[in-house]
């Protein structure tokens, strides 16, 4: 049967989001923003050497503050999220429920670990 | 590449609304993907009022009503109407499902009925699933087994392992996991898909089958197995409760430990 000319079904624009998929598209955007600014940040550490007034600077600025926290953040999240993937490698947690409160956890767990991060982290600047 | 919109000839139109005609006061709006390859127009929505007080309880029920009595030119494949063939996948409120047993006031408001999704439409809700037939036709579905040849009585499997079976060879083959990951959207011709791989660990894990090496091996590809990302959307669709996405991780657990 040749159906060059037959319609598509429609699919990203009909389907319903799950916590699951949207926990693992916004896992892959993450991570493509974390390999980008470590790389930033550690050509910047290295330029910079062991002279951090800038940054403490920076980190006082509101850009500098959403910046950071924003990192903190996805930082946070892909930690998280990884593991759970880790676990998945390992043969657990696939049931539906599971998957579902290990989601949940992640997302409320990525808010935890980013005020965490962020209260050590201007601590010990 | 990867293409998020839909091709311009799949673009969906609205299409034509369907009045109510017996005066009821329970009506429900039914919203059905429509396309005809007699004519060259576009697919379209069709909006049905139907009277719910005079209808089964099924999402089937109620395409089997407005095919008797509004449209009789609506299509769709159905065959058991209890949920054991796997004619009857479509998406229903966004979610992969069989309309046999999907109870239509499960679902709040109006109710959308689409094709299977990212398959080339037939006709209204038929869509075209020879790329997966081909595939499932692939991983060689049936027992390979030499002592098998050799002699005519059963071969016998110990409770344990057929317990291992349990949960995989339910799969009734509806499409309805594979057609609901976008992985399989973006790499149909290339990854299996949960339903493929599903039944490809289904006879991985067969105790009675002799070519476990030679299956995982055959399946052990970048593109036909690794292209699963663990989005779950198989698990969340699949009507029968059973978990592709399980069926998957022990494929590639197998494959890393052995």
């Amino acid at each position: 049967m040749s159906n060059k000319n037959n319609p598509l079904s429609p699919h990203l624009q009909v389907y319903k989001w799950h916590i699951s998929s949207l926990l693992s598209i916004s896992h892959r955007i993450v991570g493509i923003i974390n390999f980008i600014f470590i790389i930033l940040i550690s050509s910047i550490l290295i330029f910079l050497g062991t002279d951090i007034q800038i940054f403490q600077v920076f980190s006082k600025s509101l850009i500098g503050k959403f910046l950071i926290i924003s990192l903190c953040w996805s930082f946070s999240f892909q930690i998280l999220n990884e593991i759970r993937h880790l676990a998945w490698d390992m043969g657990y947690g696939f049931d539906l429920k599971i998957s579902r409160i290990t989601g949940i956890l992640t997302i409320i767990g990525s808010f935890v670990l980013t005020i965490l991060f962020y209260l050590i982290g201007i601590n010990l600047f | 590449m990867v293409q998020f919109s839909l091709p311009q000839n799949s673009k969906i139109l609205k299409g034509k609304y369907h009045k109510d005609k017996t005066g009821s006061n329970n009506l429900k709006k039914v919203n059905v993907y429509r396309w005809s390859p007699s004519s060259n127009d576009n697919p379209r929505i069709d909006t049905f009022e139907v009277d719910l007080n005079e209808c089964g309880p099924k999402v089937l029920d109620v395409l089997f009503k407005i095919k008797n009595e509004i449209d009789p030119t609506l299509t769709f494949r159905r065959s058991c109407a209890h949920g054991v063939c796997g004619s009857c996948a479509m998406n229903v409120d966004g979610v992969n499902t069989l309309s046999c047993i999907k109870s239509h006031s499960d679902i709040k408001g109006e109710l959308n009925i689409y094709p299977l999704p990212h398959l080339k439409v037939i006709k209204d809700l038929v869509g075209d699933l020879t790329t997966l037939y081909k595939q499932y036709e692939s991983v060689e579905p049936w027992l390979k087994s030499k002592v098998g040849e050799k002699t005519s009585t059963e071969i016998k499997q110990s409770q344990e392992d057929r317990a291992k079976l349990d949960g995989y060879y339910e799969c009734i083959l509806c499409a309805c996991c594979s057609t609901s990951c976008p992985s399989y959207w973006w790499n149909g011709d290339k990854y299996l898909g949960p339903a493929v791989l599903l039944q490809a660990y289904r006879w991985i894990t067969d105790s009675r089958d002799e070519e476990r090496k030679e299956r995982l091996k055959k399946v052990a590809d970048e593109l036909k197995l690794y292209r699963c990302h663990t989005i779950m959307n198989c698990t969340n669709s699949c009507p029968k409760g059973l978990n592709p996405a399980k069926a998957i991780g022990s494929i590639k657990k197998m494959l890393a430990s052995s």
